[in-house]
């Protein structure tokens, strides 16, 4: 009961190995050099740059159609991008948000117009996109957000504030979540917005988050003029925007291929137990057995969910199960960092570049179990989308947004 | 790397699951459970028979499916969602792979076809000593736990001999063989010690003894994940279903995040030890080379999430999950027994530690 290898399969395998192979030679030869020691407003016309070549290549938008500016290949294709990217370190970073989340929202959502006009630029970096749906009131409880946005004959005026925005800065688009109508519940009154970054009225302001760096921010809009085919979806339709957006956020945040160079993997703690001389001890190699098994486990459950979806069952709110998984793969892979690096984890000479960078590391580890929904609201999603448990009993569901308490839920007690 | 099952394959555990939901039903399975055996002979026999899964990876030639361990590994996960009590694990999981794996032709041949017909079971024991005596090899020590040692008709034994290990079959009938049955804590999978003096046994031609060993080490470690994601499943399912109509305090406790939480966790780690087993089960197959270190993977992983899974399934079920008459303990003692009956968890992460060259 092996597989058929017929013509058709082996000329597919062999296309298959050939792109690799080619995969393998144009990440050898187009990575800029020492692009990670750039700052980050230094970074963007280089990702830009690297984004452009991606896409000349062939190795952008691998599985997306053809039609809109992909490539329109397999989940093997992509699988086998990742394999050979996975000992790269790509400056890809501005783009992870347009990539992963707003691109195939659009693709999947997007009038023809705006695919025509925005994916294919996001494609070849010419545009870098973020996501405006936290608010400082409506974190977790994205559907209680205030941002409202009024209709002025055919336009829309948009007031209100975003918080926790990932990549404002440097963005030209944002996917923006807005409350149209108040006066239903607070799910149904929502509609998605593609956003000029540089209208007027918009204004953004970095936050430093725990590792004091600035990659979020704070985004204003006062009064700013959206024209209608800036509705993304239908109006009112924003909450099935949004979770659709949301699906494919948590799928590319579980599937992220980890580096192989990464600070917290396991391979690169155990060059750091064998430099440190604690790799003989049993102890700090069961550890490190531990985290690699962790590790492939992740990595196998979304090659798992790729072949699935290339075979017709789309991960749906399985990609929530990928992103609850990276985030506490991150908290077994600290412990076991504590343990391999001991006090060199706290305290180290000015200019060890290593282990600034796994101090990093240890203070980014709690933002992958709050960014694109906390643990707890993945776990949630799992036990009542996939499970089918029954929901906490809800006591803002049929309300209409207008008559809630502080724009949120009333509290119960 | 493949990590979907074919329709085939599908099909395969469809076939097995309806099987074993029409024969062997969970209070079928409590019932043979007190019987002298401790398993059904005749299911065993149907299974070789008529649904031909005990040689999935025996070679057409002898009698078996000529299929590989993706499709051993569906039998496996089912056998393992169900606890059906049998020697499946022994006979057609160690046993036929020694088989597999020697040089010896002829004990193939002899072998291999009443074992995948059912007619034939086998198991696999360690820790012997083997000399050659009175024209013939000879074995003696004190070898358990034995899987299905009480019940094998025939034990393929790793034994230390005066010019290296060596390989032998024993006949369980052969005088100077006295079997125990072990007293266990899974009652679904029967243990035996074997005292063995001076029991005459048969040399199995094979060039290198301990890469045999190895080998079949690393197919045992997939065959026991796919049992072990197999229990995960119906403990996920048993705990899931109980969840959504038990209520306290006026809800279905399901409706909590205690138990919602942790039926997520649960699950993920479900989905998880799904894909290592996939991917274990098809470097079998396809990537020798890549089995070593994925089989490793497998147990490291598999063995205490199918552990986490079973006793927070008798936990999330409350008084009536620790009751003897509820299902919920028997995964449980068979997790952890499952989770030591091949070495600790210790042994296994430091083995995965070696094959990643750490």
């Amino acid at each position: 009961m092996t597989e058929p290898t017929g013509s058709g399969a082996a000329a597919e395998a062999a296309s298959l190995g050939e792109f690799s192979r080619r995969a393998g030679e144009f990440l050898d030869s187009a990575i800029p050099a020492n692009w990670s020691e750039l700052e980050p407003a230094e970074l963007i016309p280089v990702a830009r740059e690297f984004q452009a070549a991606l896409y000349d290549a062939g190795f952008a938008g691998i599985t997306w159609p053809a039609e809109y500016g992909g490539q329109g290949a397999t989940a093997a294709h992509e699988q086998a991008f990742r394999e050979q990217a996975a000992g790269h370190d790509l400056p890809t970073g501005p783009f992870v948000i347009g990539l992963g989340m707003c691109g195939p929202t659009l693709v999947d959502l997007g009038t023809d117009r705006q695919r025509e006009r925005y994916v294919r630029p996001l494609l070849r970096g010419e545009e870098i996109w973020c996501q405006l749906f936290s608010e400082p009131d409506a974190g977790s409880d994205v559907a209680s957000l205030r941002t409202k946005a009024v209709r002025d004959g055919e336009d829309w005026i948009v007031t209100g504030q975003k918080v926790w925005t990932s990549g404002a800065r440097h963005a030209d688009f944002g996917a923006l979540l807005a409350r149209t109508d108040p006066d239903v519940p607070k799910h149904a009154g929502l509609t998605m917005f593609i956003v000029d970054m540089r209208a007027p009225g918009v204004a953004v302001r970095p936050l430093r988050d725990m590792t004091g760096r600035s990659p979020f921010n704070e985004v204003h809009f006062d009064q700013v003029r959206l024209p209608a085919d800036a509705v993304l979806g239908e109006v009112g339709a924003g909450w099935r925007a949004a979770v659709t957006m949301l699906g494919h956020e948590r799928v590319s945040l579980g599937g992220a291929t980890r580096r192989r160079d990464e600070p917290l993997g396991a391979a690169n703690l155990a060059r750091l137990a064998r430099e440190n001389g604690t790799a003989a001890v049993p102890q700090v190699r069961a550890e490190l057995a531990g985290l690699h098994a962790a590790e492939r486990a992740l990595e196998l459950f979304s090659v798992r969910l790729r072949q699935e979806a290339e075979s017709g069952t789309p991960p749906g709110a399985r990609g929530s199960v990928g992103k609850l998984g990276g985030a506490m793969l991150l908290w077994q892979a600290l412990h076991a960092a504590g343990e391999i690096a001991g006090t060199d984890a706290v305290a180290w000479e000015p200019g060890d570049e290593a282990a600034e960078e796994l101090a990093v590391a240890i203070n980014a580890v709690p933002a992958s179990s709050i960014a694109g929904g906390t643990n707890n609201v993945q776990r949630n999603i799992i036990g009542e989308r996939i499970l089918g448990l029954p929901k906490e009993p809800q006591v803002d569901r049929d309300v209409p947004f207008r008559d809630l308490r502080v724009g949120t839920q009333r509290e119960t007690t | 790397m493949r990590l979907v099952l074919t329709g085939q394959q599908e099909d395969l555990r469809t076939a097995v699951r309806d099987f074993l939901a029409d024969q062997a039903g969970p209070e079928r399975v409590r019932d043979v459970l007190e019987t002298a055996d401790g398993f059904d002979r005749v299911l065993w026999r149907r299974a070789g028979a008529e649904l031909g899964v005990l040689g999935l990876v025996v070679a057409e030639e002898h009698g078996g499916a000529g299929a590989g361990h993706v499709e051993r590994s569906v039998v496996a996960e089912e056998l393992g969602a169900t606890l059906v009590p049998s020697p499946f694990l022994a006979s057609a999981v160690l046993a036929v792979d020694v088989l597999n794996a020697v040089d010896d032709v002829g004990m193939r041949e002899r072998y291999l076809p009443p074992l995948a017909a059912g007619e034939l079971i086998g198991t696999v024991a360690h820790g012997a000593e083997a000399a050659e005596r009175d024209g013939g090899w000879r074995l003696d020590g004190r070898l358990a736990p034995v899987i299905s040692g009480d019940v094998a008709d025939v034990v393929l034994v790793h034994a230390a001999t005066p010019d290296g290990t060596g390989w032998f079959a024993l006949d369980t009938t052969a005088s100077g063989v006295h079997r125990t049955t072990l007293r266990a804590l899974d009652p679904t999978r029967r243990l035996a010690r074997l005292d063995l003096s001076g029991a005459r046994a048969t040399r199995l031609d094979t060039a290198d003894p301990d890469a045999v060993r190895s080998s079949v080490d690393d197919l045992a470690a997939v065959a026991l994940a796919a049992e072990q994601v197999g229990g995960m499943r119906r403990v996920l399912e048993m705990t899931t279903e109980y969840a959504k109509v038990r209520v306290q305090f006026g809800r279905r406790i399901g409706s909590y995040q205690g138990v919602k939480h942790a039926l997520a966790d649960l699950h993920g780690s479900w989905e998880q030890a799904v894909s290592v087993l996939r991917h274990a089960a098809w470097a079998a197959d396809e990537d020798p080379d890549e089995l070593p270190i994925a089989a490793a993977v497998a147990q490291v992983f598999c063995a205490p999430a199918a552990f986490r899974a079973a006793a927070d399934g008798v936990v999330l079920h409350g008084g009536i999950g620790y009751t003897w008459e509820h299902d919920a303990h028997l995964y449980y003692k068979r997790a952890k027994t499952s989770e030591v009956l091949f070495g600790s968890e210790r042994d296994r992460r430091l083995r995965l530690a070696d094959l990643m060259g750490v």
